[in-house]
């Protein structure tokens, strides 16, 4: 039953990475990002018909607070603070990046079913989730160029490989956990971006115009 | 003695730095506690403790064989850094110090680190922990680097982490117990399920070549290293690189334990090749003499990855190699750091007479840059040559060749810059933003220090050296 209920959210999951291939605005990227971000957190709690311990729960805790409150807010908050206008000029146009996206999507599936996975998780849509967030989390970083989208990108691939650790959620102790980290390098991201625009370094946060540094 | 103090020492350290109220004598942090961690390194390596086979943590062969060098490079760094922040006292440097203690604390972990998530998690520290020292400087260029070594480097970091997870799941579905230790791992072998072990390999290569700079993922190395102070690019040059190294050799144990070490070996040579061709063309057309620094750190990744695509001996020529080029490229990098603060600009084009206003330094990295291409007596010549004889060995041929090629190609890019910006008279754009800036021995002594090491590794690489890399050799490989 609760294979079933589990599905059901990593399909939602799935359709959240195709809105934010198709949203032009930052504020609806955002939103498609946290609401993946709680999805994600209430998985933990669905994966065995068993106890829940403290660990499981603590687990889906962190992940809703951070993936789904603490850092929307921070990015909305570097909005703000980039006075960032809220139509994004795309490096690669919002109906290609939906259509490699749905490939992407499409193509997951079709790998997820060429690995070899265990008996338990042969009907789950966890492997085919998560390979389909790494890409779309790929082509948000490719094809946007302003730097709070591509954090968004960053955000939906470490979604993607959050997915996979529950597959290994109940053997192994400390992995899945030290996932969280990663949340703490969108932080740092998030935070840099703020402080620059405190100090005032760059005038937009075009990352095009990132273009001192080269040959 | 607890090879754990390796890791709590720094990290007290930087606690104790990060709550010392004095500016001016909080720098002194780094060489005391540098000392402390070289002192109880070399202990370790003199008498290797025994490492139970299950420990997390624990100061085996392997890294018997490369943190006592780290831990040099980061003494003599720390004892620059002195004089260094002395220079730059306009800055506040509390977070400078503290940060570069626990960066020291993190890659003793590391190092240490028999764990596959572990390991993950100290590198992924190192990484957010260099982000406020590359911003030092706090100028735009510092925040481009910052932000691509972030993007890129994060990057890297996360698909490490899925490619743990990978190998996880190849434990899992060849029926383990899901215990990640490398120990555990290899001892699964052939059990690991191989469609998984190979997507593991992948990932982890792509993402710790990432962390060690392996083209092409190598693009975030020449903006950081030009941008970042230079003692920060000296410690991520010899430091930071050695553990996503040892990371990619660990992790080379386990899939060749699993029966696919040819498979490994030779995405490795490529990759190595490919870098060593990528910097050498890089190089060729640079015209910035901080960033030819990362360029030649690309080409010696490359040198270290095709070393350990070769077996036995290439690992244990690599592992010399990591030792020569990390005290090499120190040196170069501190002096270079010099030279940059008394001319006020990085490029070739501005930069000229060097020899005339900053003697030492410039006869120090005109040495370097010898040493660096490969020059005897000095270290790396040995250890390139020992690759070169290993791949040679293997019936690698047109490797060989290949690998001969970039060297000279490195060579003549080198030259080119160095001695561009050593030549002459310093020109009148010279002399206008040169900075008043004196040799003293403060800034002189280690790099100088560093380049003699490197000399005496070629001279007469210690017995015991030798022993403790054929160990960690014998770590690696496993005879059955």
């Amino acid at each position: 039953m609760s294979g079933g209920a589990l599905n059901l959210l990593i399909g939602l999951a799935m359709g959240l990475n195709l809105l934010a291939l198709g949203s032009s605005r930052v504020p609806s990227l955002i939103r498609a990002v946290s609401i993946q971000g709680v999805l994600l957190g209430m998985m933990p709690l669905l994966l065995e018909d068993k106890n829940l311990d403290w660990r499981v729960v603590l687990v889906a805790l962190a992940t809703v607070v951070g993936k789904g409150v603490v850092i929307p807010s921070l990015l909305r908050r570097a909005m703000r603070a980039a006075n960032i206008e809220r139509e994004i000029q795309p490096f690669l146009g919002y109906v290609p990046s939906l259509l490699l996206g749905a490939g992407g999507t499409i193509a997951a599936v079709a790998l997820a079913r060429a690995l070899p996975l265990l008996p338990e998780h042969a009907g789950s849509l966890l492997v085919p989730g998560a390979i389909a967030s790494v890409l779309t989390g790929f082509i948000l970083m490719i094809a946007r160029v302003k730097a709070i989208s591509q954090v968004c990108g960053y955000l939906v691939l470490e979604n993607g490989i959050y997915l996979f650790g529950l597959l290994l959620f109940d053997s192994t102790p400390l992995l899945v956990e030290s996932g969280i980290l990663l949340d703490v390098t969108v932080g740092v991201f998030i935070i840099g971006i703020i402080v620059d625009r405190i100090q005032r370094a760059f005038d937009s946060l075009d990352t095009r115009k990132l273009t001192t540094l080269r040959e | 003695m607890n090879p754990l103090f390796l890791i709590i020492v720094p990290l007290v350290g930087a606690v104790l730095a990060a709550a010392w109220p004095d500016n001016r004598t909080r720098p002194w942090f780094l060489p005391v506690f540098g000392l402390l961690h070289v002192v109880l390194a070399f202990w370790l390596f003199f008498n290797p403790p025994v490492v139970a086979p299950d420990a997390w943590f624990g100061f085996d062969p392997l890294a018997r064989a490369v943190l006592p060098v780290v831990s040099l490079l980061f003494l003599v760094c720390a004892v620059y850094g002195v004089s260094y922040l002395r220079i730059r006292s306009e800055r506040p440097n509390r977070v400078f110090v503290a940060l570069l203690l626990s960066i020291l604390g993190l890659l003793s972990g590391g190092h240490q680190a028999r764990h596959l998530g572990l390991l993950w998690i100290t590198t992924e520290a190192v990484t957010l922990a260099t982000v406020p020292l590359l911003h030092f400087n706090g100028t735009p260029r510092a925040f481009e680097a910052t932000w691509k070594y972030l993007l890129v480097g994060g990057t890297g970091i996360a698909l490490s982490l899925l490619g743990s997870f990978c190998l996880g799941y190849s434990s899992l579905h060849g029926g383990g117990e899901g215990d990640l230790t490398f120990a555990a791992l290899t001892a699964q072998g052939v059990g690991l399920s191989r469609p998984w072990v190979l997507t593991a390999w992948v990932l982890l290569l792509v993402g710790y070549g990432t962390k060690m700079g392996l083209a092409p993922m190598h693009t975030w190395k020449p903006d950081a290293y030009g941008e970042a102070p230079s003692i920060v690019g000296a410690i991520l040059a010899g430091g930071v690189t050695t553990v996503a190294f040892t990371a990619i050799l660990r992790v080379r144990a386990v899939v060749g334990s699993a029966g696919e070490g040819h498979i490994a070996d030779r995405t490795l040579l490529l990759i190595g090749l490919f870098s060593m061709l990528v910097a050498a063309l890089f190089l060729l057309g640079s015209r910035d003499f901080k960033r030819i620094l990362a360029y030649s750190s690309v080409e010696h990744m490359g040198i270290l990855s095709i070393g350990a695509a070769l077996g036995v001996a290439g690992v244990a020529a690599a592992l010399f190699h990591v030792w020569s080029n990390t005290l090499t490229k120190g040196a170069l990098f501190l002096s270079a750091g010099n030279m940059r603060r008394a001319a006020g600009s990085p490029s070739m084009d501005d930069v000229r007479g060097m020899s005339v206003l900053t003697p030492r330094s410039a006869a120090i990295f005109v040495t370097g840059m010898f040493a660096i291409t490969a020059l005897p007596p000095f270290g790396p010549f040995f250890s390139e040559l020992q690759v070169v004889r290993a791949a040679l060995a293997s019936g690698k041929g047109v490797a060989t060749a290949v690998f001969l090629g970039c060297l000279l190609l490195a060579f003549f890019g080198l030259t080119r810059v160095v001695f561009a910006i050593v030549d002459g008279r310093p020109s009148p754009t010279t002399r206008t933003n040169a900075q008043p800036f004196l040799e003293t021995a403060g800034v002189v002594a280690p790099p100088l220090v560093l380049l003699g090491m490197s000399l005496c590794l070629g001279l007469f690489a210690p017995e015991i050296l030798r022993e403790a890399w054929s160990a960690a050799v014998a770590q690696l490989f496993p005879t059955p």
